[in-house]
């Protein structure tokens, strides 16, 4: 049984300006690839593993010491659009 | 043999004694790319100035005694996901069409300080993410054994580039199979090292915690000393080991002899083609008369593997791909608002398969399905790992086959996603426990496409890994080679 | 202000703050922290979000919040990791922002602050580590956001180590929302581990306020406030929040969950778009990086390195003699008046004294002059003159006030500022009688009031006597006297 989802909003999450038909289409794969993938729950048991990492370590972590940074040409050299050293997009409609 | 046609050994043998030099191998492999790339495709971007002007220096500190080892004066391919300064790299996506990274990733730098010559950037599925190399912005690659035919991916043009002769050796990355799985449809060695050793500092990310970087290469020797070149700690991965590295091109002559090796019950059957089947199980005939001991283990949890898989990986890659905006690098659609910029920037940079898992992850991440599936998809890979360490208490490795059938038609598998998607059914388990696996060509079918054997060992086992697999490769004696009609370009 | 307005609400208010640390480098990179440098001049393919890029953390940084949780009574969590808060927005590079979400580094912890007299303890939920994001300048009319016309990135903040304090919703009215705030600012800088400079915003306050009807158990719905610059600005804020909800319920509404901004010149706070959904954040582990684990020798190791913190030096002072107001003004003091305190009063100064003269008279004319603590020129020997020449009565207490001045100013030690400024007393019995004499054969009527029994006429007197000897005559001289003739 394909599985149901708001595709719709999970689009907006994911910044993703789709087509209905898009949407469409994309809702009715993820059903299906979702179906499949509930097969997780049938996992017996509540296994809590060490870590992710197969090594197993922890605490890796760098000195507090300054290290050069990129040269702002190459930086800005990438970037569509930019202004005195500044990047620069159109307003936002929300804040954060 | 011409000299495309030399592994990375014993091209170094000639190199030393004299006999050729790296300007000329060089040569050699951009005339045999010039020949080969209307049919293959196998290559985004090749950097002959740059090329030529590494192997002439490769060439000049030789002769100065100057020799930093193995891959001095190799010509390397590298996936187009992998960083390079000055070389563009699009991940295969339209998102990062025209990009030049400022750095390079840490394995090139290592592989530049080794004395190896960078060729180019090869193909792949868009941002690592597929089985065939189908799902390219820039056009497929074409398997070099029959060209209706997909190489496998998503390290797809690497492996068609090594099994056709345009590069000696060539590095992937391998998330789920993706340098496994082409190795295997496309009659080369294709290695994923243990999780950690080899560093992801520029590998364009697709899912952080599964993600490794490996070589595809035309023997076991030569993998196994490409991959002493690029492992080793980098102090930029956190997630890089930082203890002791083996040294599996020591354990090359070792034969199977007294060797656990464990056949993994629940990879057969079903949806594995007899020729596939047929192959792996006589080479592990083979492998019990020269001496190794062999069973037959089971691993449960292997069955709900792809699930997991399909589950994490996409949750990882849908924060991983958050930041391609529009902003900063890439393609920019315009917006009237930064929201609109960023929606359709992203709509318009990313193809339907990256979009199709973006979306998958996101839902799988998103509040009140969290735990359903992402969380409990992680449960499934610790219970995979417990089955690891349960079978390596029985066993020093297990082998399989690495893809259940062998190179499928291109347009075959695009329109059915979970179809392409169980092609890596095999390869996932290795990726989600973190452990070396490796893929050795035995031979071909019926139809003269190539098949692939598949050993795992476990976490910095690559030693015991190689031991097997150069053993796998000396029984096997595959030494075919595809027979590519060269086309002038 | 009054936390309770009319008879029946109170409010209840939880703090948030972020604290940017004053480490060389970035949380996960190597790029240089630096206030006021050029655009995206110290950036590296880490904190710009370049593809490839990968985190390393600052251990440095993770020392710090340590630091900081053990001074706020924390307890340091012996395992933690960090997670991935995703969200768009264009100062964030990497469209998430590695935060920690369920096993922050610190936990549970307090900070005590004085109120009207009284202490309060506001409880820590929490203290945990992330990454600043860039900055964003709305360029258009105005500079406010809905009338921006185009938005300009600098990402040198970007990646910046960032720690977030998080209280228990325990404060309640402005007057304390402002107090925690500035008590917790001086711990944070009095430690070393920020500038702590809100003007420069390596210190920021957010503020959760909702009222409740007094006695009710039940939180009421809160609002988030934002933007506040100054603590008077938090302050003035969270009153006017504060208001607003209550004339709002009042008035017959609901509080809404939402966002306010506040508008200094306005003085008010105005509502922010509401985002469509609410914020779906879809936390899950770093999988770029490994757990810490902080050891109990680690977490030894940085308890040992803290400074004296302000309430334990409070405790110390208050054992020296100093009244608990007195020695929490002073241990909340900057570092250099206690340091003239601490050396005044080893060599031997009375402590209360010393202490008040620091909290006061010198506190003032820092302030009159808008002098930097750091441009103090009192030394702990002047300090102990002036409390000395008033001890032994060479100046009365309020010409004292001058001679400090003078101290200050740098006309020289105690005694030669009140010789210079001919300040000095006098105490001479025998001039000072013939001043009294004086001043009473000038005015018999008051004398004769003070024998009529009008005590308070001495007043006059004791006004007269000074007027005469310009201000000079030492009061105590002159009272006695003054009590001797009128008595015969």
């Amino acid at each position: 049984m394909p599985i149901d989802i708001d595709i719709a909003h999970v689009a907006r999450l994911a910044r993703l300006s789709l087509s209905d038909t898009e949407l469409e289409t994309y809702k009715a794969q993820l059903g299906v690839i979702l179906d499949h993938a509930a097969q997780v729950q049938s996992l017996e048991g509540d296994p809590q593993a060490e870590s992710v990492h197969p090594l197993g370590f922890v605490n890796a972590f760098r000195d507090d010491e300054v290290r050069p940074s990129l040269d702002r040409g190459e930086v800005l050299k990438q970037a569509p659009d930019t202004e005195d050293g500044y990047f620069v997009v159109p307003p936002a409609l929300e804040t954060e | 043999m011409s000299l495309h046609e030399l592994s990375v050994v014993e091209a170094g043998r000639r190199l030393r004694a004299g006999e050729t030099s790296s300007v000329e191998l060089l040569e050699a492999n951009l005339d045999r790319a010039s020949r080969t790339e209307a049919q293959i495709h196998a290559y985004l971007t090749i950097d002959r100035e740059g090329a030529r002007e590494a192997a002439s220096q490769a060439d000049a500190d030789l002769a100065d005694g100057i020799d930093h080892g193995p891959l001095h004066g190799i010509p390397v391919a590298l996936k187009d996901n992998m960083c390079t300064r000055g070389i563009e790299t699009t991940a295969s996506s339209q998102i990062l069409a025209g990009y030049v990274p400022p750095y390079d990733a840490t394995v090139v730098a290592r592989l530049r300080d080794a004395g190896a010559v960078i060729v180019g950037k090869t193909n792949l599925d868009e941002f690592a993410m597929g089985s065939s190399t189908e799902n390219s912005a820039y056009g497929t690659s074409y398997n070099p054994w029959d060209i209706s035919r997909v190489p496998g991916g998503s390290s797809g043009g690497s492996a068609a580039a090594v099994a056709a002769g345009s590069a000696f050796v060539a590095l992937g990355s391998d998330t789920g199979g993706s340098v496994r799985q082409p190795a295997s449809l496309s009659g080369v060695v294709g290695l994923k090292p243990t999780y950690g050793t080899v560093s992801r500092y520029g590998l364009i990310a697709f899912a952080s915690s599964l993600d490794q970087i490996g070589p595809l290469s035309r023997s076991v020797e030569d993998s196994a000393v490409t991959l002493e070149t690029i492992w080793g700690h980098d102090p930029l991965d956190a997630t890089s080991h930082a203890g002791e590295y083996p040294t599996p091109s020591a354990a090359l002559e070792k034969g199977v002899s007294g060797l656990r090796i464990g056949v993994v019950r629940e990879l057969a059957g079903e949806g594995y083609e007899p020729a596939v089947e047929s192959g792996v199980s006589g080479m592990i005939d083979r492998l019990s008369d020269a001496g190794g001991e062999v069973t037959e283990v089971s691993l449960p949890t292997f069955e709900i593997a792809l699930s997991a898989y399909y589950l994490i990986a996409p949750a990882e890659a849908s924060a991983n791909l958050a930041r391609f905006d529009g902003i900063r690098y890439g393609l920019r659609v315009d917006g009237s608002t930064t929201e609109e910029l960023m929606a359709r920037t992203r709509a318009e940079g990313f193809g339907p398969e990256v979009l199709r898992r973006i979306l998958l992850g996101t839902y799988a991440l998103s509040a009140g399905y969290y735990d359903a599936f992402y969380g409990q998809a992680q449960k499934v890979r610790s219970a995979i790992q417990s089955d690891f360490s349960r079978a390596y208490e029985e066993v020093d490795v297990l082998v399989s086959p690495t893809s259940p059938t062998v190179a499928f038609e291109a347009g075959a598998r695009v329109d059915n996603p979970l179809a392409m998607y169980l092609s890596d059914i095999c390869t996932i388990p290795s990726n989600l426990a973190g452990h070396p696996a490796i893929s050795v060509p035995i031979g071909v079918d019926d139809g003269n496409l190539p098949i692939g054997f598949q050993v795992m060992a476990p976490a910095l086992g690559e030693t015991v890994m190689f031991q097997a697999a150069a053993e796998v490769e000396r029984l096997a004696a595959f030494t075919a080679r595809p027979i590519l009609a060269e086309v002038a370009s | 202000m009054n936390e309770v307005r009319s008879m029946s609400w109170e409010s209840v208010i939880g703090i948030e703050v972020h604290v940017e640390l004053s480490t060389k480098s970035k949380m996960f990179c190597g790029c240089v922290v630096e206030f006021g440098a050029e655009p995206n001049t110290n950036v590296c393919p880490v904190c710009l979000g370049l593809p490839g890029a990968l985190p390393v953390p600052n251990r440095k940084a993770i020392e710090w919040i340590m630091a900081i949780g053990l001074a706020f009574n924390c307890e340091v969590s012996e395992r933690s990791v960090f997670h991935r808060k995703s969200y768009f927005y264009a100062d964030l590079p990497k469209g998430y922002q590695i935060s920690q979400f369920d096993i922050p580094v610190c936990h549970d912890g307090y900070l005590d602050v004085s109120v009207d007299g009284e202490t309060r303890r506001i409880g820590i939920e929490r203290a945990h580590m992330e990454e600043d994001t860039g900055k964003s300048t709305h360029v258009g009319d105005g500079g406010r956001i809905h009338s921006a016309q185009s938005t300009l990135l600098d990402f040198n903040r970007s990646g910046v180590p960032l720690v977030e304090i998080v209280t228990r919703p325990d404060i309640r009215g402005a007057f304390e929302a402002r107090a925690y705030a500035q008590k917790l600012r001086a711990v944070v800088a009095e430690l070393g581990a920020s500038d702590a400079r809100l003007e420069e915003g390596s210190i920021r306050f957010d503020a959760n306020v909702s009222i409740r009807p007094v006695g009710s158990e039940t939180l009421g719905t809160k609002v988030e406030v934002k933007n506040m610059n100054s603590f008077r600005s938090l302050e003035r804020a969270v009153d006017f929040e504060i208001e607003r909800q209550i004339a709002l319920v009042e008035g017959g509404g609901k509080v809404i969950q939402e966002t306010r901004h506040w508008d200094e010149e306005a003085g008010v706070t105005h509502s922010m778009r509401v985002k469509e959904g609410s914020s779906d954040y879809r936390y899950f582990t770093e999988p770029d990086l490994v757990p810490m684990v902080m050891s109990e020798q680690w977490v030894s190791e940085v308890r040992a390195s803290l400074p004296e913190l302000p309430d334990d030096r409070k405790a110390r002072y208050e054992a020296h003699g100093l009244d608990a107001d007195l020695a929490g003004v002073l241990s909340g003091s900057p570092p250099e008046m206690r340091r003239i305190y601490e050396e005044a009063t080893a060599a031997g100064a009375d402590s209360r004294r010393a202490a008040n003269w620091l909290t006061g008279e010198v506190a003032a004319w820092l302030r009159r002059t808008e002098t930097e603590p750091s441009h103090l020129t009192l030394d702990a020997s002047q300090l102990g003159g002036l409390v000395e020449i008033v001890d032994e009565g060479v100046v009365s207490s309020s010409a004292a006030k001058e001679v400090l001045v003078g101290v200050l100013e740098g006309e020289g030690s105690p005694r030669q500022v009140a010789e210079t400024r001919d300040l000095i007393q006098i105490s001479d019995t025998s001039a000072l009688e013939e001043i009294v004499d004086g001043v009473l054969a000038d005015n018999p009527e008051a004398v004769d009031s003070y024998r009529a029994g009008e005590q308070k006429v001495v007043g006059f007197l004791v006004g007269q006597v000074m007027r005469v000897s310009q201000g000079k005559a030492d009061p105590k001289v002159v009272n006695s006297l003054l009590a001797e003739r009128l008595s015969s």
